[in-house]
């Protein structure tokens, strides 16, 4: 196939200002996304899943600079775009469902005014009919008795619940692309495989491309066309989701799948990865950021980093992967 | 048995929302936390779980009910007064939302140091000392620690949040989904930490998670809620090998497996769940959605009841 993807990152970079120094948090990350397509971007924590979603959105933190790189966004780069045309983007066909719900709600409007807002302004709805529909939304995303909760402030909702309202809110305007911070964290999983139903039935229906950021690997294997594996700014390995689980390659990879509780008897069981992320301060960062941790190390390893193709959708970057 | 560290009789918690409506957040919950025990409580979001571990913290006033902390009734306390109580470092808590339960003008160090100065009126050398050691214990860098919230990802405020929680050394520690935010490898350190410190301190955990796998590798016990109520109990092997509670049998079948093989024969829940607001005390909680209902569950509201040694279960059928 050669469709133009939704959405092509290339070769991103982003720094982050800090009393202590310059913190290179993305190097040279590049993914893409296709029409319909959903794809995982896992790691640990800090290995910059959320602050790469920030970069595509265009709304870093002001100490974060893009020192590099493209995102090509139905034929224009977003990372290019005046803040006002990204600003009419972000309304239309880009949406962001943020890691932490409760404060990306506003605390004083009632939530299903805030999604009659974006219905009126986004959604093409008329003003009267706009609480109707947000009622509908919160009918979809599950929420019991939503005809009295869509006159609730966000104080009075369960995290769950609140992480609900964002998800209603996010795909209310039907965008192009959607980019969900861990959407389902808080969320039981009944609920959680409703939503994820729910996000797979948009990406079906209107060629939806979704990035599903989490750290939970089965979630991201059972629903996610492709997992996009990041350790410290690197994307590391790229592979469908079953493939990434028989047959992880990169040592990384392995390691997290050591330490995901699944069908594993004991916590003893468990693995934790040694050591930690690398102090992105450094200015003498090795080329393999992992390095450090890894086992498999080679002296090859200090030069730059390979991007070895394994089979058509499959991706590694490593001297020596397994 | 061992006695009984916590032990919670017919509590309840109702919100009023308007035109004398309420809502029923807790609804007459009995459960007991023994010395050293884990346990974990589980249930579809919005189902009470936070609300019940905020009365227990006192954080709340329950509308009535008893709560006992090693036979020292909590329950008749004014939750204001609460804070200056001497049992109040006898429970401490790991926030859900480890990001909004951290003061965003308190550095790391701040925060862990925050409940030493207060509750155990520690200072200076000593003080440092502490803080750095538990930010070793939580594998929290030494050097975030002079990073206010906003510098530290999710998993780092959640690292913070639970230093700051072990800090005084409870009896009883509530964790409001503590791993929620943590990736798998942090995750797997914090809960090996956790069964190590239980061990070695003999702290109780009352443990509400929505990862069912990591229920089954920490907890003892399981208590499983559906609005307000609790509808299911028992040994946390026997919860997941055999449940018995409809609402429990779907919760364990939508556990995500990466093999599609495993996915077969899943319980999608269909229906509308019901509302919380002045439930229907003669209809089960559960009807409507739960795939078995049948007439009698409109007109019987069922009552837990002993299904086999250690185990409960609120269901006419299971
Ligand atoms: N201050 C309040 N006023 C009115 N209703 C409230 C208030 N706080 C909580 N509720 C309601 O009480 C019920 C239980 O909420 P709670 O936060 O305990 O849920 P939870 O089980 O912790 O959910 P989650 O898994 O999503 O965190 C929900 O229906 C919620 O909307
Ligand atoms: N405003 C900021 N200032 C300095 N460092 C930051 C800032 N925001 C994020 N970082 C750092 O960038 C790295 C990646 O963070 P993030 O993208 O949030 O990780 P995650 O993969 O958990 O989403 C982390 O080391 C984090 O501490
Ligand atoms: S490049 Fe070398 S050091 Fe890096 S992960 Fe691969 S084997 Fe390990
Ligand atoms: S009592 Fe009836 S409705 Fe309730 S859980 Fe049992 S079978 Fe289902
Ligand atoms: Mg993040
Ligand atoms: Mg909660």
């Amino acid at each position: 196939m050669t469709a133009v993807p939704a959405l092509a990152v290339d070769d991103l970079s982003v720094e982050f200002r800090t009393r202590s120094g310059t913190v290179k948090v993305l190097e040279k990350v590049g993914f893409e996304v296709d029409k319909g397509e959903t794809i995982a971007l896992v790691g640990e924590s800090g290995s910059g899943k959320s602050v790469t979603a920030f970069a595509v959105m265009g709304i870093l933190d002001p100490a974060g600079r893009v020192t590099a790189g493209r995102a090509m966004f139905g034929g224009s780069d977003l990372l290019a775009m005046s803040e006002r045309d990204l600003a009419e983007q972000r309304g239309r066909e880009l949406s962001m469902i943020f890691q932490n719900p409760r404060t990306a709600l506003n605390p004083i409007r009632r939530v299903g005014q805030q999604i009659a807002d974006v219905l009126v302004r986004h959604g093409g709805a008329t003003s009267t009919e706009a609480p109707r529909a947000a009622v509908e939304m919160l009918k979809k995303v599950r929420i019991p008795d939503p005809e009295r909760r869509a006159e609730a402030y966000p104080f009075e909702l369960s995290g769950g619940m609140c992480q609900r309202i964002m998800i209603a809110i996010a795909l209310s305007c039907r965008p192009a692309l959607l980019i969900a911070d861990e959407p389902t964290t808080g969320l039981d999983v009944t609920t959680q495989a409703v939503i994820m139903d729910l996000i797979g039935e948009l990406a079906h229906e209107s060629g939806m491309a979704t990035i599903f950021i989490t750290h939970d690997l089965a979630l991201a294997a059972e629903y996610c066309d492709r997992i996009v594996v990041m350790h410290a700014g690197h994307i590391v390995e790229a592979a469908p989701g079953r493939e990434l689980f028989s047959q992880p390659r990169h040592p990384y990879s392995a390691k997290l799948l050591a330490a995901t509780p699944g069908e594993t008897a004991s916590l003893a069981e468990l693995a934790s990865i040694p050591g930690g992320l690398p102090d992105l301060r450094r200015s003498d960062l090795p080329a393999c950021r992992y390095s450090d941790r890894c086992e498999r190390r080679l002296d090859d390893c200090t030069r730059p980093l390979p991007r070895r193709a394994l089979g058509e959708r499959h991706m590694v970057a490593c001297w020596n992967p397994l | 048995m061992t006695e009984a560290l916590l032990d919670i009789a017919e509590l309840v918690k109702r919100f009023p929302v308007g035109n004398k409506r309420l809502l029923h957040a807790v609804d007459e919950v009995t459960l007991t936390v023994g010395r050293g025990e884990t346990v974990g409580l589980v249930g579809e979001s919005g189902c009470g779980k936070s609300t019940l571990v905020r009365l227990i913290n006192r954080l709340l006033d329950p509308t009535s009910g008893s709560i006992r902390l090693a036979r020292t009734e909590l329950a008749d306390m004014k939750a204001r007064d609460f804070a200056r109580n001497p049992n109040r470092k006898r429970i401490q808590m790991v926030f859900q939302d480890a990001g909004d339960s951290l003061n965003p003008r308190y550095t790391a160090a701040d925060a862990i140091a925050d409940p030493l100065r207060r509750l155990r009126r520690m200072s200076g050398a000593a003080l440092r000392e502490r803080v750095d050691r538990l930010a070793d214990m939580t594998g929290l860098p030494r050097d975030l620690l002079t990073r206010f919230p906003h510098q530290l990802s999710g998993g780092q405020k959640a690292r913070v949040g639970i230093a700051r929680a072990i800090a005084v050394e409870p009896e009883l520690l509530i964790l409001d989904e503590p791993t929620a935010a943590l990736d798998v490898s942090v995750q797997v350190v914090i809960l090996q930490l956790l069964q190590q410190l239980k061990q070695e301190l003999g702290m109780s955990y009352l443990f509400v998670s929505h990862d069912l796998n990591v229920v089954r590798l920490l907890c003892d016990r399981v208590l499983v809620m559906y609005l307000g109520k609790i509808v299911e109990e028992g040994p946390a092997a026997e919860i997941f090998a055999d449940p018995r509670h409809p609402y429990t049998r779907a919760l364990i079948s939508a556990i995500p497996q990466a093999d599609p093989d495993k996915r077969i024969g899943r319980l999608r829940l269909g229906g509308e769940p019901r509302s919380p607001i002045d439930p229907d005390p003669t209809v089960c909680r559960f009807y409507g959605r739960c795939p078995k209902g049948e007439p009698r569950c409109s007109s019987e509201m069922p009552v837990l009841r002993t299904a086999g040694p250690a185990r409960q279960v609120a269901c006419h059928f299971a």
